[in-house]
This record gives C-alpha cells, sequence and structure tokens, in this order.
C-alpha cells in the first residue's frame, strides 16, 4: 500500500462525509470513523473509482475494514 | 409525508413525476407493488406525454425486492403454499414492468446511488435512464441462490451484449453510472443532484414531438421479450423453491453487522 494512496483516500472520505481527515489513521475501519451506513459505502466506491481511475469489483473489497487495507486494494488495480 | 410507497404528480405541460418514497430504498414488495398497480389504472396517459420515474429517498433508486417481506412471507407459511405464492407475486410484478416497459408515453429513470436488483428491473422498464454519478447498478441475485425475477436479463438484453450481461451476473459486482454509460446500459451520466433538472429537460424537449410520431416510435423500436420474460419465471420458480435463498435471506435478516451481507 503506498502512503500516498492511502492519504488521497482518507483526504477524499472526510471530504465526502464531513469529517476531520486530522482524526483518521489508515488503520481505522472505514465505516466506523466515517460513521457511514451501507448505502453510502456504495456511493463512495463510485467516488474512489473516479478519482483512482479503477474498477473495484465488490467482491474483492470483502473483508476490507480499514483505510490501509482499501488502499492496498485500490494499488493493485491500478 | 403520506404512507403510499409512491406519489404522483402532473404538470400543466403533460409531465408526470413518479416518486418511490418508501424509505430505507423503495424495496419492492407487496404495498409497492400494489401502489404501481393503482398508479398505472389510474394513469391517463392522453394527458401525459413523459413520466419521469425518481427516488425521493437518500439511499438511491431503488434497493430491489423487499427481502425482509419474502423471507417473513416464505417462514410463516407451509413449503407446500410457496410455489403458488411465489408465482401469484411473480406474476403480478411481472405485470407491473410489463405495463410501465410499455406505457403508449416517454418514460425517463432518474437514478441515484443504489439501484440494486429489482430497483435496476425496474429502472430497465425505462425509455431513457438518466443516473447521477452517485449511481451503482448491480444484479445481486446469485448471492442469494436465484436469478434476477422481475424481468432484468431479458430487457437489459436488449440493449447491450451478453458478455456484459454474464459479467454482471456471475461476479454479482456493481458497476458505476460512468461505467454503466460506457457500456451502453444508460442513456446519460450527470452530476449529484442534476438528475431530476435533466430529465425535465429532456420531457419539454420530447413534449414538443407531435404526439402519434412519439407513440408510434416508441412501439417500433421497444419490443417486449415475451419469451424470454416467461422462460425467467419458470427459472426463478425453480431456483426460488431450494433451500439456498432461504439460508441466504436467513442470514440477510439476521444480520447486524455496518457492512451489507455478501455471500
Amino acid at each position: 500500500m503506498s502512503d500516498t494512496t492511502v492519504q488521497k483516500l482518507m483526504a477524499l472520505a472526510a471530504r465526502q462525509f464531513d469529517a476531520d481527515v486530522g482524526a483518521l489513521r489508515p488503520e481505522d475501519d472505514l465505516f466506523e470513523a466515517l460513521g457511514i451506513d451501507s448505502f453510502q459505502a456504495v456511493e463512495f466506491i463510485s467516488e474512489l473509482e473516479d478519482e483512482f481511475d479503477v474498477e473495484l469489483p465488490d467482491y474483492e473489497l470483502q473483508g476490507v475494514k480499514t483505510f490501509a487495507a482499501l488502499a492496498d486494494k485500490i494499488d493493485k488495480r491500478r | 409525508m403520506s404512507d403510499s410507497p409512491i406519489r404522483f404528480t402532473v404538470d400543466d405541460s403533460g409531465v408526470g413525476e413518479l416518486v418511490l418514497q418508501r424509505e430505507p430504498c423503495n424495496e419492492i414488495g407487496t404495498a409497492m407493488t400494489g401502489a404501481l398497480e393503482a398508479w398505472l389504472d389510474a394513469l391517463d396517459t392522453d394527458r401525459v406525454h413523459t413520466v419521469i420515474i425518481r427516488s425521493s429517498v437518500r439511499g438511491g433508486f431503488c434497493a430491489g425486492a423487499d427481502l425482509r417481506e419474502l423471507h417473513a412471507g416464505l417462514v410463516a407459511s407451509a413449503k407446500e403454499e410457496h410455489p403458488a405464492a411465489l408465482r401469484g407475486f411473480l406474476e403480478r410484478i411481472h405485470a407491473v414492468m410489463n405495463r410501465i416497459d410499455m406505457l403508449p408515453v416517454t418514460t425517463v429513470g432518474v437514478v441515484h446511488g443504489v439501484c440494486f436488483g429489482g430497483g435496476f428491473e425496474l429502472a430497465l422498464t425505462c425509455d431513457v435512464i438518466i443516473a447521477e454519478k452517485s449511481a451503482r447498478f448491480c444484479f445481486p441475485e446469485l448471492r442469494l441462490g436465484i436469478i434476477p425475477g422481475f424481468g432484468g436479463i431479458p430487457r437489459l438484453r436488449r440493449d447491450v451484449g451478453n458478455a456484459t450481461i454474464r459479467d454482471l451476473l456471475l461476479s454479482g459486482r456493481s458497476v458505476s453510472a460512468k461505467r454503466a454509460h460506457a457500456l451502453g446500459m444508460i442513456a446519460q451520466v450527470v452530476g449529484r443532484g442534476e438528475g431530476l433538472a435533466a430529465a425535465r429537460a429532456l420531457a419539454e424537449q420530447s413534449g414538443k414531438f407531435d404526439d402519434r410520431a412519439r407513440r408510434e416510435c416508441k412501439a417500433f423500436i421497444k419490443r417486449l421479450p415475451t419469451d424470454e420474460l416467461e422462460r425467467e419465471k419458470e427459472l426463478f420458480v425453480e431456483l426460488a423453491l431450494r433451500p439456498p435463498l432461504l439460508n441466504a435471506l436467513a442470514k440477510f435478516v439476521e444480520s447486524t453487522d455496518l457492512r451489507p451481507y455478501l455471500p
């Protein structure tokens, strides 16, 4: 996982869900840190695909809990 | 807001707006089906040239079939009653989808957020789909041990190639509005919150066209895939009567996980 990807990912998440980016850490659970539901998570995948110019199939995201793990999945698709 | 899962208004120019408004995400069960049946019965197609179908709930256009109601219905009834009950509901929802599909007016689906399963199938009845950037489309049914049952596969087959449909069905993955547009599944992509304005602009333009030419054009270009729709109903009932569906539904309704249930 690149530091750049995870930082960019957290900044994007903070902007999208009005969170304090300074309070987010790579090892945080996304759903808990952002306080989002599954509908918001679905929308966020589109934002990520757009921002990083990748496709993120849902089945590859199963079990992904943290920003770091998600950043890793994004990097593997680039 | 009323208790009805939908509301319908028509403006002076003949543009109707059907708004899906059932929380959490317009799940299609007996209430939604009944409301759509009543709306179709009452719709005056001489007074309306375009119907915009959209959702007012935050989560999205429609999350598909009401899985909680389906689970409750199956659990509460004897196994021997399941075939007739499933078939009965399927006949009703197919009739609704077919009627919307073949309305002699222009239909524009405005999609945001979740557009999954039966919700995607409802969107596919529309002549033109306008998706906001937030929209995601998915056929997750194989995760439940079934196939899409509201006519989605035959309808999508009218518009896109088999390879695309196989990818969506056999992976159960969701695709963004941008990707759906590139694949030819939807007509337009617009920014977040811009879908209704884009649909109204399209409706205004469509309203300028000669009424008969517009209706004949739609009837000429858009046909009901009757044979495949019938076969789909048979296959759906066959698959739905097996244990995998009930097991998957039980896991879904019992899950308290923040994340969606994804087998």
